[in-house]
């Protein structure tokens, strides 16, 4: 172990962003060591700048980019006793160590294959490029590949397209890529962020194991500390492009040292425990450790008032086939619950299992095939869309991707207005700013964002907008699509403890829809697991976890990584 | 919070730009940009003070000699010239008197004293205009700019009235799909399977011969907006069915905003921008379809002028060497074209800056 695989010294990478402004310092002189045979993880929150020295040590970096000339990436193969520059590597040089000696695994790998080649094609074309391979044994090669990162019937599956696969399947033939050459480092970059949990612990599994048979290196680039637990021997820590913490799991997790370390330890929700507030990211940088607030509790009882109540719901979908004929996909088959007055259903389920699609039709955003929404003993799906009108600002929804969910060419006050102008609240548009304001400042924005863009606001500010924008119609049901998925974990905390305040202070209902089981068990009164468009079971939440019915509800709980429970057991 | 996300700027309370301002920032620093830019409004300048009748307005005065030379070309010879003053001179020649067999000689007397009284001038028509005279001896500097009012006027207003059919069909196929898409899509078919060219000629003869179209260049902007709104319907549906999905969108839904308000308050100023390019780039297409047209005698009447007829009227004149005429139109023409596109490409990269 004294001569590392990867020595990386005083990286320093800024971006020419604009003529008039001084670079953008994106990596600030950060140094560490990849060592031969061992996994480590780089974990940092979005632009910590984790994947910019990631992708600096491939070559990789947009042409906007400066390495400060005192930055070394010394690569250290075993045999080779002085090692390279990578940053100083020719052109040339670079592509034959990338993809054979470096290979790299991308977070989208539906965007990261080339949809019209067979897989076969494409690990072929490694094999016959890096390793000057035959095309029958590359093809041969490739098959035996697709067997070892577990991809059922490899003879047949070689000749797949990517778009025959499934995300999980795609992923696993970006790692057989990136294997094929029996690479001395593998760079995974959030390799499992798109993917659901079972499918995650899978991936997970095969890239220790990979690892492990391989003797390989691993830099694991991820921003969930969760997931670092499972599987690194070493982790740096980063935040504003610095490094602010590194060591092995096994200190990280028990005697993290930097406040930041400890922020992110403690302020993603957990199972076991459910404090009245998350602690967030400002009170430990402020010293403030410890913020012993209680439990809070949670779950329901028969005597609540029920506000609404959904009854059998169906939602079909039709898929145009050829030109006459349609094919009919169901999303929800007979889905029922009641959401009682004041408390939060929690909606799990894997990608596919319909839990959105509930929360959509139940809004009327999708006409429901069948059954009923009762809403304070009135069927919402019976109703014209006049009469609806009436409902609407008493149900609303906040999505997932804050940046996709604020109309980029409305200002914030254009934004909170237009409901309240819509629905008549408020008597004149003085008033209706002055509304605006008192929201604004209730969800932590400042006055001046009246007058800006949504781009000018960070994810979690702009998620707050959009939480602004429901409570500008003082709605009762609220439903948060994956409200809090896109998030950091730290702006997480924030996000979820405004959620409960505004819960405490306005009495709302939520419909919380996520596939983060830790989240949803910290949120939740009431838990409704859905699988392939029906419900599978539906308990309180600490029901739930603790004693689960079926065997996909138990399935889906061993999947959620233990890197979490592991620290927390020892506190 | 503000440790991770940073504080907001204390001086932001006044207004943040919005998209058209950082466009025009963006534009700012664009040299090329800037250049065709200042190139196009003094074209606009020129067309809005003929307009205005502050210049150019005697352009129909015959000023000089037929096929005046320019200037800058003073000595050159002008046989047209001469020989039409030799005919002039012929028909001063006294005829042959006819008094004693011509009743109404007693009468002439009269009538030469009545006509002493109406002043007549005779107008000493010139030898050279700034940039030479046409057939009748106008000015061709003053009918160019008299022609950039009909050309640009064209061009501007049919691509307007282009974009603005094609952004409403557009958004109406992209917006509501199923039905009304298929039968726009229908519609756009069948229109874009006739040849261009083809078309133009067809609706150009059935307006000028049945007059319904109106008098003037009203007609003649009909027909190309007509005809030419196919493009940007297209690319305006396309944005639709890309933008409807958008969760702004369903979140406008949510909140109850009625499909017109989601239509052209929330998603049109989202898709503006391809809409403004493509205005641009019509705009540079109609001023040449408007000087075929022209040239081709289908577009504007006889009694105006536009840089097409100019053109038409050069065929003949290019055969006796008076070429300039032929270089006024066109070099306006390539001029003012070739700003244009420039300043569409320069608007284009200032609006999307993610293409450059």
């Amino acid at each position: 172990m004294s001569n590392p695989l990867l020595e990386v010294r005083d990286l320093d990478i800024r971006f020419r962003v604009d003529r008039n402004l001084p670079p953008f310092r994106a990596v600030n002189g950060i140094s560490f060591d990849i060592p031969a045979d061992s996994t480590v993880a780089l974990v940092g929150e979005s632009g910590s700048g984790k994947s910019v020295s990631a992708m600096s040590i491939l070559g990789l970096l947009p042409e906007n980019a400066i390495v400060a000339p005192e930055s070394r990436v010394l690569y250290r193969p075993a045999g080779e006793g002085a090692g390279r520059d990578l940053l100083r590597a020719g052109a040339a040089d670079m592509q034959a160590i990338r993809g054979k000696d470096i290979s790299v695994i991308f977070q989208e790998p539906m965007t990261s294959l080339n949809p019209v080649f067979t897989v076969g094609e494409q690990i072929a074309e490694v094999l016959r490029l890096h390793m000057g391979l035959g095309l029958r044994q590359a093809q041969a090669r490739a098959e035996a590949l697709l067997h070892e990162v577990g991809i059922p019937d490899p003879k047949l599956r070689v000749n797949s397209y990517p778009h025959e696969m499934s995300g999980g399947q795609q992923q696993r033939v970006m790692i057989a890529m990136a294997i094929a050459c029996e690479p001395k480092l593998l760079i995974a970059d959030e390799p499992t962020t798109a993917l659901d949990v079972t499918i995650q612990k899978q991936i997970l599994d095969l890239i220790a194991a990979l690892q492990q048979r391989h003797r390989m290196s691993v830099l694991f680039i991820t921003h969930d500390l969760g997931v670092v637990g499972d599987i690194a021997d070493r982790v740096v820590v980063m935040q504003d492009g610095e490094i602010r913490e590194q060591g092995s799991v096994d200190a990280i997790f028990r005697e993290p040292r930097h406040p930041y370390t400890k922020a992110l330890l403690a302020c993603r929700p957990r199972l076991d425990r459910r404090p009245r507030r998350l602690p967030v990211i400002d009170d430990f940088l402020k010293g403030e450790a410890r913020v012993e607030l209680g439990e809070r509790p949670r779950g329901t009882s028969p005597e609540d008032e029920i506000i609404l109540e959904v009854r059998n719901l169906d939602k079909t979908f039709f898929l145009k086939e050829g030109l006459f004929r349609k094919r009919a996909v169901p999303a929800v088959k007979g889905v029922s619950f009641r959401l009682p007055k004041g408390k939060t259903l929690g909606l799990v389920g894997e990608s596919g299992s319909g839990k959105t699609t509930v929360g959509l039709t139940v809004m009327r955003l999708h006409e429901a095939t069948g059954g009923e929404v009762l809403f304070e003993g009135r069927d919402l799906l019976a109703l014209s869309d006049r009469e609806m009108m009436a409902y609407r600002r008493r149900i609303q929804i906040i999505f997932q991707n804050p940046y996709a969910s604020l109309n980029p060419r409305f200002t914030i006050g254009q934004i909170l207005l237009e409901p309240m102008r819509i629905h008549g609240i408020g008597k004149d548009d003085r008033e209706r700013v002055d509304m605006v304001l008192q929201l604004l400042r209730r969800v932590g924005l400042p006055d001046a964002s009246f007058h800006k863009y949504p781009h000018e606001f960070s994810g979690g500010q702009r998620q707050r907008i959009a939480i602004a924008r429901c409570l500008t119609m003082k709605p009762d049901v609220l439903i948060c699509d994956e409200s809090v998925s896109a998030l950091d974990v730290s702006v997480q905390a924030q996000v979820l403890n405004l959620l409960q305040d505004l819960q405490d202070e306005y009495g709302l209902s939520y419909i919380f829809i996520s596939h983060d089981l830790a989240v949803v068990k910290y949120i939740s009164d009431r838990v409704m697991v859905m699988n392939e468009g029906r419900v599978v079971e539906m308990a309180d939440s600490d029901e739930i976890y603790r004693h689960p019915q079926q065997e996909y509800t138990r399935r889906l709980l061993a999947s959620i990584p233990q890197g979490l429970q592991r620290a927390k057991e020892m506190e | 919070m503000s440790a991770i996300l940073g504080s907001p700027a204390p001086a932001a309370t006044q207004e943040s730009p919005g998209l058209w301002l950082l466009a025009w920032r963006r534009l700012r620093h664009d040299r090329v940009g800037m250049v065709s830019l200042v190139i196009v409004v003094f074209f606009l300048i020129l067309m809005i003070a003929s307009y205005a009748g502050l210049i150019a307005s005697d352009w129909n005065k015959e000023k000089g000699v037929s096929y005046a030379n320019p200037s800058f070309l003073a000595g050159a010879e002008n046989l047209e010239a001469k020989s039409m003053e030799e005919r002039r001179h012929a028909a001063k020649t006294p005829p042959v008197d006819l008094s004693d067999v011509d009743p109404l000689a007693p009468r002439y007397k009269e009538w030469r004293e009545r006509a002493a009284k109406i002043a007549v001038t005779q107008v000493k028509r010139s030898e050279t205009l700034p940039f030479g005279g046409d057939k009748w001896g106008r000015d061709v500097l003053k009918k160019t700019i008299k022609g950039s009012e009909v050309s640009i006027f064209v061009g501007l207003a049919s691509a307007l009235l282009a974009t603005l059919i094609g952004t409403v069909l557009g958004a109406m196929a992209g917006y509501w799909g199923g039905k009304v898409n298929d039968f726009l899509e229908w519609f756009y078919n069948i229109f874009t399977s006739i040849p261009y060219i083809l078309l133009i000629l067809a609706f150009a003869a059935v307006a000028t011969s049945t007059g319904k179209f109106g008098k003037g260049i009203v007609p003649i902007v009909l027909v190309l907006s007509l005809t030419g709104w196919t493009g940007i319907y297209r690319l305006i549906r396309a944005e639709y069915i890309k933008h409807s999905n958008r969760e702004y969108v369903k979140a406008a839904q949510a909140i109850g905003a009625s499909h017109g308000s989601r239509m052209f308050h929330h998603i049109l100023p989202n898709v503006s921008h391809v809409a403004l390019v493509q205005l641009s780039q019509y705009t540079v297409g109609f001023i040449k379809a408007e000087v075929i047209l022209s040239f081709l005698g289908f577009g504007v009447p006889v009694d105006m002028v536009s840089w097409g007829t100019m053109l038409a009227e050069a065929q003949n004149e290019l055969v006796i060497g008076k070429w300039w005429q032929l270089v006024a139109a066109g070099a306006s023409m390539a001029v003012l074209v070739t700003a244009f596109s420039l300043l569409t490409d320069s608007l284009r990269d200032a609006l999307d800056p993610k293409l450059k």
